[in-house]
């Protein structure tokens, strides 16, 4: 009995908390990219940039106002600075709309053309970021390390397994749920965010209703900015700020908003949890698992792992093309928000 | 003079004219309908009217108020209302929240509109919460004519209402719309099933080429033999 206790601990450990904070982060990008899909209709590649520049913004914040000594312990001084990330996001995101993208929709070009342009923006805004902060990685979670640590858990526990919780993971998980219930609030209760699934479901008769879509895009692209400052912001606070590793985000984050159906924002963060789960369930070596739980002699003498960690991004690549495959859809129907 | 009114309508696409000095015209409270063979403009004609496509020439007046240079969403301001052909609901929306889309435009108390609404539409009541893409062909036209009275206008258009409806639907349909125009809105309706249309117009408009080819009451439209030879099929 106690083994299985024991089992479910290390599964608890090693898969489902890290698992919840990083499928927490990964559903917050996939909603950001899945509104500019349905309002927009178009794949934004820049979507992990714009995670990347929110992030850079919260890191100088953090430095300033730690230079004015203020903080917030035990809370990491991220929480802080994470107003002001979200509001030159979003200024951000309106000046590329402004300058760019605005462009490309008044001429109604074609999807493809917009992902290109996306994709250039990508690259633009990746060079600036490494022009003002470097290509080094930056660790800014200040604050208390552990809301329970391994050791402290056994203690109390008495099990031979610890479960130990970070207070980043804990964070990242509350204020997706904060974040996710609000956009689902605004989207299904408020006369704007109705508005947006309008315009989404049906752009011409939004027109008809006398919907502005000047005014729907403008709010899409503030809701984007503080999806991906606070999605950025909380991916580096959990697992430090480098540069390159926002390029590569996308990725994990595009297969999350298509698994789930992309244009649809449920789909989108169930999305990311399925993603999160699937590389951490088959990344995992199992080993110490199996041996709780079969008899001594049956123990697995290697890790009993399906594949090294070096390969998770192909986990959510393998997933995305069995969707594709056989539910193209996704497992909602997207297209409309 | 007619409450609203298009005259001597010119417009197309491009190089290619398709009206070519059509005059649609309709008073409160009546219902005017456009009939004609396939291509001849019926569709556009309804556009011209509500500014969706620029006309050439000609004018389009509400009350004698000259309104041809405002976009559809001024007109709407004007109390115009429109229902296109197809795509005329936001299908994953319920239909209640179309309606609140409908009204977009009001920031007053909504509710005694939608309680008239689904007096008109008892069906749309018991459907209210349900997504407007899972209705049937004719709960969605509906949905489509309430979404555009929640901006209680004075002009209703109406394209190929019936259009894919069952003809019991049909008649019910046409019942509900009787129904509006009693209420004094001015109902302006392009219809395929002519012979049925014209007998619950007020006028009737049949189109040739872009051109007025009969203009008279539904009623004498339905008696002219010529008309009944060509349209109505005898």
């Amino acid at each position: 009995m106690i083994d299985i206790v024991n089992a479910i601990t290390l599964l608890a450990n090693y898969i489902i908390v890290p698992s919840l904070a990083y499928g927490s982060q990964l559903a917050l990008g996939a909603l950001g990219i899945t509104m500019v899909y349905a309002v927009l209709r178009f794949s934004n590649f820049a979507h992990g940039e714009i995670m990347s520049f929110g992030t850079m913004i919260s890191i100088f914040m953090i430095w300033l106002i730690q230079s004015l000594g203020i903080s917030i312990q035990p809370l990491p001084t991220a929480l802080l600075a994470l107003p002001f990330s979200i509001i030159a996001t979003i200024i951000l995101l309106l000046g590329l709309d402004k300058v760019v993208f605005r462009y490309y929709q008044n001429q109604r070009v074609q999807p493809v053309t917009f992902m290109i342009v996306s994709v250039g923006v990508m690259f633009f805004l990746a060079g600036l970021i490494r022009f003002f902060i470097g290509t080094s990685k930056k660790n800014f979670d200040d604050g208390e390390r552990f809301i329970i640590k391994a050791s402290e858990f056994k203690q109390i526990t008495g099990l031979a397994e610890g479960l130990s919780i970070r207070t980043t993971q804990a964070i990242t998980v509350i204020v997706t749920l904060l974040l996710v219930t609000y956009i689902f609030w605004f989207l299904n209760k408020t006369k704007t965010g109705k508005s947006m699934r309008a315009f989404s479901d049906n752009e011409d008769l939004a027109l008809l209703s006398g919907i502005k879509p000047n005014q729907v895009i403008v709010i899409t692209w503030v809701l984007v900015g503080i999806l991906a400052s606070v999605a950025g912001t909380l991916y580096g606070l959990d697992k430090g700020y480098k540069p390159f590793v926002y390029l590569q985000l996308v990725l994990p984050i595009f297969a999350a908003a298509i698994v789930g159906g992309v244009g649809n924002p449920l789909g989108a963060v169930l999305g990311g949890y399925i993603i999160a789960f699937s590389e951490a369930f088959i990344t995992f070596a199992y080993k110490r698992f199996l041996t709780y739980l079969v008899p001594e002699e049956w123990a697995p003498q290697g890790l009993v792992q399906m594949l090294s960690t070096e390969y998770k991004f192909a986990v959510s690549f393998v997933l995305l093309v069995i969707v594709l495959l056989i539910k193209p859809t996704g497992l909602f129907r997207g297209r409309t928000l | 003079m007619t409450f609203f009114a298009g005259k001597d309508m010119y417009a197309g696409y491009g190089a290619s004219m398709i009206l070519n000095g059509c005059s649609i015209s309709v008073d409160k409270g009546k219902i005017a309908v456009i009939v004609g063979p396939n291509g001849a403009g019926k569709s556009t004609a309804m556009k011209a009217l509500f500014g969706m496509l620029p006309l050439k020439k000609g004018s389009v007046t509400i009350q004698g108020k000259d309104i041809v240079n405002l976009r559809p969403e001024q007109r709407v301001m004007l109390g115009m209302a429109y229902v296109p052909q197809t795509n005329n609901v936001f299908p994953s929306m319920t239909v209640l929240e179309n309606l609140e889309m409908g009204a977009f435009v009001r920031f007053d108390d909504l509710s005694r509109t939608i309680a008239e609404i689904f007096e008109l539409f008892p069906i749309l009541k018991t459907k209210q919460e349900q997504a407007a893409g899972e209705l049937s062909g004719g709960q969605r036209q509906q949905v489509a004519v309430a979404r555009a009275l929640m901006t209680q206008p004075k002009i209703l258009m109406l394209d190929e209402p019936t259009a894919g409806v069952s003809p019991i639907v049909m008649d019910e349909l046409f019942d509900r719309i009787i129904d509006i125009a009693k209420t004094g809105v001015a109902v302006i309706m392009v219809e395929q099933n002519a012979k049925q249309a014209l007998q619950i117009a007020d006028s009737g408009f049949v189109l040739v080429q872009g051109e007025n080819k009969f203009t008279d009451t539904g009623a004498a439209l339905l008696e002219n033999s010529s008309v009944r030879q060509a349209f109505l099929g005898g």
